[in-house]
């Protein structure tokens, strides 16, 4: 019970985070068309910008300039980059954050180097918060989940409260109507681009704190949360936080479970053992599996369930 | 008269061929040195990888980020093959082992690619690399078949050799994959001159339309992945021949990355185009490698700039070229040419500059702050190197804008007499 | 076989979400009669094609071709068992020559289905079939031409020939002249009047003159209703059409 409690906690935190990316990216997707590919590196430039500023000035000042610093980064390139490549469709722009991608993490490779960073978790938020049971729940999750939830309650406020978020919002239901609303179209882009990258920025300060702060961290995110989209229904917000915590939770269960398919059948009263044919694949251990747990929910989901959870579009 | 109109085009074909052939049989006679024999050999495993995965993005319209499933793949059935071989399990001739992998390939095609081409544009971009993700986290799951993180090596010197070849020495190799690329050429441009290869392009073109006339446009997507990945696992099988080891990163997303910014580059609107494409990838690859460890960020500089001024890849570049030589207006552009030229010359040492610099400052290399450019010594520490780096940008940048428009109104107007003398 | 029904539609109704677009439509068209469906701009007249060739699913009702039950086919099947249309708005495969788009109106029908074992240059009988159609709709001498750089009447001339030349015996066309100048027009209508010689028809239609030339039948289909089908004449005569429809016209054009 107290294992399971505090792996929920975790769980949550988790998936919050991966929305605080995979919101970015589904508005963006919803409002312009464009699959950000480089969403993640947006994530991953988050937690270097944010170590070079505490480095400075501290874990705070990073906290609120690493992602303004990546908000501004994405607006320069969606003003110098992707509307260029715009007018020939969207492989093209596909194409071309792909490229981003790469030559984010070349350049974090060039003037950061290869290894792991010393950014760490500040001392003021390190240790117990409270007990669970007994046991101590680290003040950091706690400290990531709340900022996830300050974000979640200011998104919802500027798609409510905000002429863009009308703008957007309006988007998200009727994606055809976005050019006959009258607005600087060109203008929306950019900041929605600026701002979905500040997001991902703000995922990667306290991402980066948590976990890891290396140039792997990028392509290790990324994936899942273009599974999340998938998962979620492309273009849905809703879907996305639901698939968020989804594979968040699925993410933290399996790891620390050791359940396997042979002790499935041996519960039945089937015994296998080492001779049976495709004992490796009996004997996988959910830990082991956990890796390939998300992509097989999207292979799972796509085809029994093409649209997503909560898709309203067919891909 | 439309018979005899085709024919004068199937004896430039044959010239082609034939050309392409002789290519193949004469390039290792160019030097003796192992290296251009180990460069050679990796050109031509990408070029059958590269017109594979073009039949996904040029022919059907198709982006995937997870083509090296399909030859990775491919590598791994064909090194247990090897291996069985090698220990006597049956007789198989080494020559044949990549169909081993073109099989394996085209299995998971019809498997994986049942799943990826229900969706198409950008969906199928995401699943394509879910699916990536999903086979390599299996590889490293069952160490048993694939291996683990180190994989399986082999030898590909086995059994009774056929027709006095071994394969031990890397010359036989290379004839092998240079047999084999030229077959797979002639057979992949052969597929597009097929109803499904030219129903492939019509769906591309306009999926909507393909369904009035009476084609699933999900069912060609499907059979045009299934076929793709087959010659995808005969360049695994044929990478598992040439370096006998075949690990995780057969399958990994930089494999899939690397075919698909080798295809764009060269350019996915011409057959050619993946072949020039695995040419200059490899050169990059294996030259660059040796210079500079910043080679990576220098393609990916190269990929984005073509992204954004070229989406048609080098050979598009080339092929656009073609009606003005036909109309003897050629030397009127090689002014405007050379001037860009030099422009993005002077852009090119700049950057070069600026990245070797920050690398080198970054390579927590404190001691010695002092390297060697082109020949020049710079110190990376000092102010003059970075004023002199700045003034190498912003002068080629400058110089770039105008040699650009000075190019395209060259441009333009040799194409607007083209096209009134057309009309 | 005259006299049996290509299309029948039994109560076919249409909802996007909660807007009723196509309220209960009841119609039959024998083989080879020409009906002209007329209405004003919304009716609804394009979403009937859309729904009777399969683009979108009926929210009710049932659709035959030839007797069979077609209702929720895709649209692929549906071609395939001879039915075939063009579209209001120019829909061709832009990056394609004139004769390849021709081409891939004829592939399936000839039974080639999806192989990659045939040459597609040495298939004689697909070749001649797509030399012939371009012949008929006038552009053998644009044969190679990028269907992209096509002037809008070749265009319109191009959606007619990828929409024939599978041989479909019933054809549906949406407003084939929409946009043409007079000359133009009256170079279409011929057109359609060739091509479609022994076959089903079923069109879209603004141009009186044309639909008047052309038609069997009328059909007046307004919002979602079709409130008449008869003859040219007897449709001119209507007072409900009048009143609905034609006077309609009128006003709109005074206005
Ligand atoms: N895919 C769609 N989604 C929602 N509404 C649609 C859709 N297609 C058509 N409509 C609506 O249906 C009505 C009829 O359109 P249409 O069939 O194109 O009219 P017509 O061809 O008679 O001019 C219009 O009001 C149009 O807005
Ligand atoms: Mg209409």
């Amino acid at each position: 019970m107290e294992f399971f409690l505090v792996q929920l906690l975790n769980g949550i935190s988790y998936g919050l985070l991966l929305f605080m990316l995979s919101s970015g990216l589904t508005i963006v997707f919803s409002l312009m068309g464009v699959l950000n590919f480089a969403h993640a590196s947006f994530y991953m430039l988050g937690a270097y910008f944010a170590y070079q500023v505490s480095t400075v000035l501290g874990f705070w000042a990073g906290l609120v300039v690493a992602p303004l610093l990546v908000g501004l980064v994405g607006m320069a390139v969606e003003r110098y980059g992707l509307r260029q490549v715009h007018k020939h469709g969207h492989v093209a722009e596909l194409l071309f954050t792909f490229g981003l991608a790469y030559l984010i993490e070349e350049a974090v490779h060039l003037i950061w180097g290869r290894s792991a960073l010393e950014y760490r978790v500040p001392p003021e938020l390190d240790g117990p918060i409270f007990q669970i049971m007994g046991s101590p729940y680290p003040m950091y999750r706690t400290f990531m989940m709340l900022v996830s939830v300050a974000m979640l309650v200011s998104i919802w406020l500027a798609l409510t409260r905000t002429r863009i978020g009308l703008v957007i919002q309006a988007a998200l239901s009727h994606p055809e109507t976005v050019e006959a609303l009258g607005h600087n179209v060109p203008r929306v882009f950019m900041l929605v681009f600026g701002g979905g990258a500040a997001l991902a920025g703000l995922a990667g300060v306290i991402g980066g704190a948590a976990f890891v702060t290396d140039p792997g961290m990028a392509v290790s995110v990324g994936p899942i949360v273009f599974v999340i989209v998938v998962v979620g229904g492309m273009g849905s917000l809703a879907g996305a936080f639901v698939a968020s915590l989804l594979i968040g939770c699925l993410q933290n269960f399996s790891i620390s479970l050791d359940w396997s398919l042979a002790g499935l059948f041996s519960w039945f009263g089937w015994m296998v053992g080492p001779d049976t044919p495709l004992w490796s694949l009996w004997n996988v251990k959910l830990s082991q599996a956990a890796p390939v747990l998300p992509y097989l929910l999207m292979v799972l989901m796509l085809i029994f369930r093409p649209k997503g959870l909560m898709g309203t579009r067919e891909g | 008269m439309s018979t005899l109109r085709y024919r004068p085009l199937d004896l430039g074909r044959w010239i082609v061929w034939g050309a392409t052939a002789l290519l193949f049989a004469l390039a290792p006679l160019m030097s003796d040195a192992s290296f251009v024999l180990t460069l050679l050999s990796q050109m031509g495993i990408l070029i059958i990888f590269a017109l594979s995965y073009n039949m996904l993005l040029g022919q059907g319209g198709m982006l995937s980020f997870g083509h090296a499933v399909y030859s990775g793949l491919g590598a791994y059935f064909t090194v247990h093959a090897l291996n069985l071989v090698g220990k006597g399990a049956f007789w198989f001739p080494v020559t044949l082992l990549p169909l081993v992998g073109g099989l394996a390939g085209l299995a998971f095609g019809l498997i994986f690619g049942y799943v990826t081409t229900k969706k198409s544009g950008t969906t199928f971009a995401m699943i394509s690399l879910g699916i990536g993700e999903m086979v390599y986290a299996c590889v490293l799951m069952f160490p048993a078949f694939f291996g683990g993180e180190g994989g399986i090596s082999t030898n590909r010197v086995v059994g009774e050799p056929v027709l006095g070849l071994t394969y031990g020495p890397a010359l036989q190799v290379y004839y092998l994959i240079a047999a084999w690329a030229f077959v797979s050429m002639a057979a992949m441009f052969a597929l597009t001159q097929t109803p499904l290869g030219r129903m492939a392009n019509a769906v591309r073109d306009n999926p909507e339309r393909a369904e009035f006339v009476g084609y699933n446009t999900q069912r060609v997507r499907y059979l045009q992945m299934c076929l793709s990945a087959f010659f995808a696992g005969v360049a695994g099988g044929l990478s598992c021949i040439n370096y006998e080891i075949v690990s995780a990163e057969n399958v990994s997303a930089l494999r899939s990355g690397g075919v698909l910014i080798a295809t764009f580059i060269g350019g996915v609107g011409l057959f050619f185009g993946p072949i020039l494409g695995a040419i200059v990838f490899t050169l990059f690859a294996i030259a660059l490698s040796g210079f500079t460890k910043a080679w990576l960020l220098y393609l990916g500089l190269f990929f984005l700039a073509m992204v954004l001024y070229a989406p048609g890849g080098l050979a598009w570049l080339i092929a656009i070229q073609i009606p003005v030589l036909r109309a003897r207006r050629f030397s009127e552009l090689l002014w405007p040419y050379a001037l860009a030229l030099a422009a993005g010359l002077m852009l090119l040492c700049g950057l070069i500059g600026a990245v070797e610099m920050i690398y080198h400052l970054s390579l927590e290399s404190a001691e010695e702050s002092v390297i060697a450019l082109a020949g020049l010594e710079v110190d990376v520490r000092a102010l003059p190197s970075w004023l002199a780096v700045g003034a190498l940008l912003a002068a080629g940048g400058v110089a770039m804008r105008h040699a650009s428009r000075f190019v395209s109104a060259r441009w333009h107007a040799i194409q607007q007499d083209i096209q009134r003398g057309a009309a | 076989m005259n006299g049996a029904a290509a299309i029948e539609l039994l109560d076919v109704r249409k909802q996007f979400g909660a807007t009723r677009i196509i309220q209960g439509v009841n119609l039959s068209v024998r083989q080879g009669e020409r009906l002209a469906i007329i209405g004003p701009n919304g009716a609804g007249k394009s979403t009937l094609f859309n729904l009777i060739s399969g683009r979108f699913p009926l929210t009710s009702g049932r659709i035959r071709l030839n007797g069979q039950d077609i209702t929720g086919l895709p649209p692929y099947r549906i071609n395939r068992l001879g039915l075939s249309r063009s579209f209001q708005v120019t829909n061709i495969f832009h990056r394609m020559s004139v004769y390849e788009n021709i081409r891939c109106g004829v592939l399936w029908s000839l039974g080639y289905k999806y192989s990659f074992w045939h040459p597609v240059n040495r298939l004689r009988d697909v070749q001649r079939r797509a030399e012939e159609t371009m012949e008929r709709i006038g552009l053998a001498r644009r044969r190679n031409v990028q269907a992209g750089v096509l002037s809008y009447a070749e265009q319109r001339a191009l959606e007619i020939g990828i929409t024939i030349a599978g041989g479909a015996e019933v054809i549906l066309l949406d407003e084939p002249t929409a946009g043409m100048s007079r000359t133009e027009t009256a170079q279409a209508v011929e057109l359609i009047r060739t091509v479609t010689e022994g076959k089903t028809l079923i069109m879209v239609e603004h141009d009186m003159g044309v639909v008047f030339g052309l038609a069997d039948r009328i059909s007046v289909l307004v919002y979602g209703e079709v409130i008449a089908t008869d003859t040219p004449e007897a449709v001119r005569a209507n007072p409900a059409v009048q009143e609905a429809y034609l006077g309609g016209m009128h006003k709109e054009a005074a206005a």
